[in-house]
């Protein structure tokens, strides 16, 4: 049977906002590659290397960066950020990528999708779909750039189309959940899940593995991405599927 | 030291081939020459993305023919991963009718769900069940998993060419072999030691 995956989820900045310019490359590469070695070591089912700020700066993916990744990454690794081309996606994916993971430029051209799937099948393109929700009433926005723009977009609409355009994965991430811990948005995470044939990788906010259980079951997900649970507490992906496993749900172990 | 062949027609992850023959002990060669194919002592032929596209760049770079050279014509050892595994079949009905290498019967068809929990493509970590006896599977236990990522498969027409089954929209057969020929629908490269073991396992064929 197929099992249910979880993913640890690596936030690069790659630049950062804030620290500006001064991160030298090897010291960049040196802490995303401590935590890819170690997560290759653990046998963790998939990885999520996400460059948040690439679209921000309007970079192109630093291929240099993934290359080396890549090189200590014997499982699937799925890049996003700053993917504006089919051409982006083709570099990525000679250097070692599995998937990529589009965003903003999904929301501003969906017929990227649409060509990449073409030229490189619906299997490798993940429709990385950002969310917000209204306050104080039962509708959530499409976000880009990294969450700070909200589109006016029906998360479960766009879901759809990003389906119809050919993405063969959807991760739905809540803006406002990340990085807090308190839960995924388990609504619209069912709702996207109802609303689409292709897996959904439910992402943002996960505190404990029962949130990951109610993700998968309430939540209707295929897998379950998580950052902070893994990099600032405790717990790890063997154990989340430990837990999993004593709830019933299939995973690998 | 076996020196590798990797065959590249533009269409994937030839990095992580690489990298896991190199972690294997092979020596990779990335390339798309029939000067480095005849050198070759093992041949991969990797791939994703759709059948008719991948075909259509084989064909334009002249590699079905030098590759029948080398695989039947000089019997070198040879591993088909995910679409790679697909053009062994006759024909392919991705992207539109398309004929692929033919060298095990059968066609490539979409995967058809029997419940609506089976969702296509299939991704992630699923069993598979080797037949005895198959190279590719010394050192495996039946059933462990390994990484699958595609939305068709290769149907067999003849159930000898099976290796290896994996259980999901009714079962699809993940392994296929006939002699000195293989195919895996799964990543060796991408399914940690188990995959790397397979991959040790078709160096040493």
């Amino acid at each position: 049977m197929l099992k249910v995956r979880v993913m640890p989820t690596v936030l690069h900045k790659n630049m950062g906002l804030v620290k500006g310019k001064r991160f030298d490359s090897w010291r960049r590469v040196g802490s995303a590659m401590q935590t890819i070695k170690v997560y290759n070591m653990r046998e963790v089912d998939e990885m999520v290397f996400m460059d948040i700020t690439a679209t921000l700066e309007e970079r192109e993916p630093d291929y240099n960066l993934i290359d080396d990744l890549a090189d200590e990454c014997f499982m699937p690794l799925t890049v996003g950020g700053g993917i504006r081309t089919v051409d982006h996606v083709r570099r990525l994916l000679q250097v070692g990528a599995d998937k990529v993971a589009v965003n903003t430029a999904a929301v501003e051209n969906p017929g990227l999708v649409r060509d990449v799937a073409r030229r490189f099948g619906s299997q490798c393109v993940v429709a990385s779909i950002d969310v917000k929700k209204k306050p104080g009433q039962d509708a959530w926005d499409v976000c880009t750039h990294s969450g700070t723009r909200p589109r006016g977009l029906d998360p479960v609409a766009f879901a759809r189309e990003m389906e119809r355009q050919g993405a063969g994965e959807i991760l739905i991430t809540s803006v406002d959940r990340d990085g807090t811990m308190e839960n995924y948005d388990l609504d619209i995470t069912r709702r996207v899940s109802e609303a689409v044939s292709v897996p959904v990788i439910a992402s943002g906010g996960a505190g404990s593995y029962e949130h990951m259980y109610q993700a998968l079951t309430v939540g209707q997900a295929s897998a379950v991405a998580a950052a902070s649970i893994f990099h600032f507490t405790e717990q790890t992906p063997l154990e989340a599927k430990r837990y999993l496993r004593s709830k019933g749900i299939c995973v690998r172990l | 030291m076996n020196k590798v062949a990797i065959v590249d027609y533009g269409m994937c992850n030839l990095d992580s081939v690489a990298r896991a023959v190199e972690e294997c002990g092979g020596r990779p060669v990335v390339t798309d020459r029939a000067s480095d194919l005849a050198q070759a002592n093992r041949i991969i032929l990797p791939g994703v993305g759709s059948f008719a596209d991948g075909m259509a760049r084989i064909r334009e770079r002249k590699l079905d023919e030098i590759l029948k050279e080398q695989v039947l014509g000089q019997r070198i050892p040879f591993l088909g991963i995910c679409l790679g595994m697909q053009f062994l079949a006759a024909k392919g009905w991705e992207g539109g009718e398309t004929q692929g290498l033919g060298w095990i019967e059968g066609e490539v068809k979409k995967l058809a769900p029997q419940s609506p929990s089976e969702r296509i493509p299939h991704i992630g970590w699923n069993e598979v069940a080797w037949e005895d006896g198959c190279p590719l599977s010394r050192g495996i236990p039946q059933n462990k998993d390994f990484y699958f990522v595609h939305s068709f498969h290769l149907a067999c027409g003849r159930p000898q060419d099976v290796l290896g089954r994996t259980p999901f929209c009714g079962g699809f057969a993940s392994v296929v072999g006939r002699g000195h020929i293989f195919g895996v629908q799964f990543h060796p490269e991408k399914s940690q030691k188990l995959g790397l073991q397979v991959m040790r396992n078709f160096l040493a064929y």
